[in-house]
């Protein structure tokens, strides 16, 4: 089904020369986060269903392209996410509740309420804050990765985005200047297929996605993209590359959007479900999974213990996370600007004169 | 104390603050080796090797990679040659820029600069005239900057570039090189937000920017020949505004004419018609009056009749002494 980079064989053993050989923490820690995004991924759409946040955008199938990416940069490297990874801003250690507080629009949301859920940000974990525009965070990639060269500092930024964000100005700015300037960045294309209704076959007459790098005078690389251990091989080895001074490298992980576009998408408008099925038999979890019962790490036992553990940690975050009430009304008039502006104070000050009915 | 025009006075501001502060970076199209199209970076590249560049000729390019610099903690100052040509980077402005700050609750910030020339006076045609600042004033998070002499090019840019938010710093093609002005050397800021009255009067108040600003000089001259004393507020700063300064002038004098070479519909003096009407409606003595360009696009062989002129500012305090 894919011509691409794999490490993780179908019965669970990994090819020799690309194993990253991971300890047994690490393989665990990997499929932890994946489990995480999971998990949290179903349970957030139900939530949804039942009122609870107003909109969710799911990762499902996607995990390995997402966890073993961001696994695979270091704590001083940037991640610029596109919206589809929550999994990596936990990966950077943002608090569950925090997240979900970002899901409700809180008075503990990180962002104030000022955005729709799904647009996480976490400052403490060099994880950028979220646009819904799709491909705008690429050229901010690049002139980070600038800016970090031109501090003489040997770190990498990591920015995802899809297959759909190829098409964009902004892909081809973005891949230009790192060409160009040779900044450190890994360019992660999650080519999960579909950008909501159009197949990428409609987006692009590229063969692949990855091959569009070499126009712009750097690597792209092809990987199997629900295979986590490749993903993370890959993305770690470009990381290396853009931080000893070698300039840009684009990862297409070939994986496919298993789940709606967003809670507001009904996929069956436009697309088969034999393909999904077909797609679904390759999940990166039971891929993973495979893996650690090879290398004897893993059983059911360990499985459902981390099951419960998880689904409780979710349980938890979300009942502290409902008892927070929305956001006071002045904070509609917060982070504007660094000062607040006359203009503005007198926007408030009106607003607050008002009588509440 | 040299005397500079405002190229002078532009290149000086970016030399000192480079000097001053190393998270400084100038990039943008021909802004290297060439030292702009207009020269305003003259020079900059061989003192600064390392921290100007030449880009390839993307505007979305150029402001969304100096968004990421900024975000990582630098003090880019992109140049866009040509207002007319900022469109392709007018998403990173609008959508990234200046929404950063908002929607990462305060987390992420974007201290960047963006120069650019607008408006017309230099047979340029639309694509090298226009005056489209009211599409960026209608944006929060943005603050925009119009400066109109050499002294205060360099004062303005200067507190722009030290700004915590992102600022569009728009350059008066046609004050480029009109006139010198002695400029200090060293620190010269002007704050933002604070208007400037050049002329004191107490019959008619005259509201501009940028070039319009001298038209609208000019014009109080030739009124004063007529015995009426015009009173001219140069904004500077659109976005955040000074009301106080507009409104005890309007309040003073009862009447208010707006001038601005961008066409007439929805332009930012559309907005100072509308404060006026607000807040100071009880001193009015005559209507509000405003003198733009047309709602055609700007024309390159007539340009001198679309360009509002002292004259056409004239016939419009004639109309609201009349009244």
């Amino acid at each position: 089904m894919v011509d691409a980079l794999r490490v993780i064989r179908d019965d669970g053993s990994t090819d020799p020369r690309l194993d990253p050989k991971f300890s047994e923490d690490e393989a665990i820690a990997m499929y932890r986060g994946m489990s995480l995004q999971r998990i949290l991924d179903n349970r957030m759409l139900a939530l949804q269903r039942q009122g609870r946040i107003g909109f969710y955008g799911p990762s499902l199938g996607q995990e390995a392209a997402i966890v073993g990416a961001a696994m695979a940069m270091g704590p001083d490297d940037w991640i610029v996410p596109q919206y589809r990874e929550p999994g990596a801003a936990l990966v950077r250690g943002m608090p569950l509740k925090e997240l979900l507080c970002q899901l409700m629009g809180n008075a503990e949301d990180p962002v104030k309420g000022h955005q729709m859920p799904c647009h996480y940000v976490y400052r403490k974990g060099n994880y950028l804050s979220i646009s819904s525009p799709v491909g705008t965070q690429l050229p901010h990639a690049v002139g980070i990765g600038w800016a970090m060269k031109l501090r003489g500092e040997k770190k990498a930024v990591l920015v995802f985005f899809g297959d759909g964000a190829t098409s964009t100005g902004d892909f081809h700015a973005a891949m230009n200047f790192a060409g160009v300037f040779r900044t450190p960045t890994v360019f992660l294309c999650n080519n999960n297929q579909w950008a909501i209704s159009v197949p990428v076959a409609k987006q692009t007459a590229s063969a692949t996605l990855a091959e569009k790098a070499n126009a712009y005078g750097f690597d792209g690389i092809r990987v199997d993209g629900m295979d986590a251990l490749a993903v993370y091989r890959a993305t770690r080895d470009a990381a290396r590359k853009a931080r000893e001074g070698l300039g840009p490298m684009m990862v297409e992980a070939v994986t496919y959007r298993i789940g709606p576009h967003s809670s507001s998408d009904d996929p069956s408008r436009y697309r088969d479900e034999a393909e999904v099925a077909a797609w679904q038999a390759r999940d990166p979890l039971l891929r993973f999974r495979r893996y650690l019962e090879h290398a004897g790490w893993w059983d059911d036992a360990r499985e459902a213990r981390l099951e419960q553990e998880i689904g409780d940690e979710i349980t938890r975050a979300v009942q502290e996370a409902e008892r927070i009430p929305p956001p006071a009304v002045e904070t509609i008039f917060a982070d504007v600007y660094a000062e607040m502006p006359p203009h503005l104070q007198q926007e408030r000050d009106a607003f607050l004169a008002l009588p509440r009915r | 104390m040299p005397a500079m025009t405002m190229v002078q006075a532009i290149n000086n501001a970016l030399r000192e603050e480079m000097r001053r502060d190393d998270r400084v970076i100038v990039l943008g199209e021909d802004v290297g080796r060439n030292g702009g199209v207009f020269r305003c970076t003259e020079g900059l590249l061989d003192e600064f090797p390392d921290r100007v560049f030449d880009t390839p000729l993307a505007e979305g390019g150029i402001i969304g990679t100096a968004i990421g610099m900024a975000l990582y903690g630098l003090r880019p100052v992109p140049e866009i040659q040509f207002m007319d040509f900022i469109y392709p980077g007018f998403d990173q402005i609008v959508s990234e820029a200046a929404k950063m700050r908002y929607r990462s609750g305060g987390q992420f910030s974007v201290p960047m600069t963006i120069r650019t020339p607008f408006g017309g006076g230099i047979r340029g045609g639309h694509y090298h005239s226009q005056s489209t600042e009211a599409y960026f004033c209608h944006t929060p998070g943005l603050k925009v900057v119009v400066p109109s002499t050499p002294k205060e090019a360099k004062g303005l840019l200067t507190s722009s570039i030290r700004d915590p938010d992102p600022v569009l710093f728009l350059e008066p093609k046609k004050l480029y090189r009109s006139s010198r002005e002695d400029v200090p050397e060293g620190e010269v800021t002007v704050p933002l937000g604070q208007a400037a009255v050049r002329r004191p009067g107490k019959d008619v108040t005259l509201i501009a920017y940028g070039y319009m600003a001298q038209v609208c000089l000019d014009a109080a001259t030739k009124a004063a020949e007529k015995g009426v004393e015009a009173e001219v507020i140069d904004l500077r700063t659109l976005v955040p505004l000074d009301e106080p300064t507009i409104l005890s002038s309007v309040k003073k004098t009862g009447r208010a004419v707006v001038v601005y070479e961008a066409p007439r519909t929805g332009g930012y003096g559309a907005e100072i018609s509308a404060i006026l009407a607000e807040k100071a409606i009880e001193y009015l003595r005559g209507p509000i009056m405003r003198v733009t360009g047309f709602d055609t696009p700007f024309p390159y062989t007539l340009e001198d009749i679309y360009l509002p002129n002292a004259d056409r500012v004239l016939s419009a305090i004639d109309k609201v002494m009349a009244f």
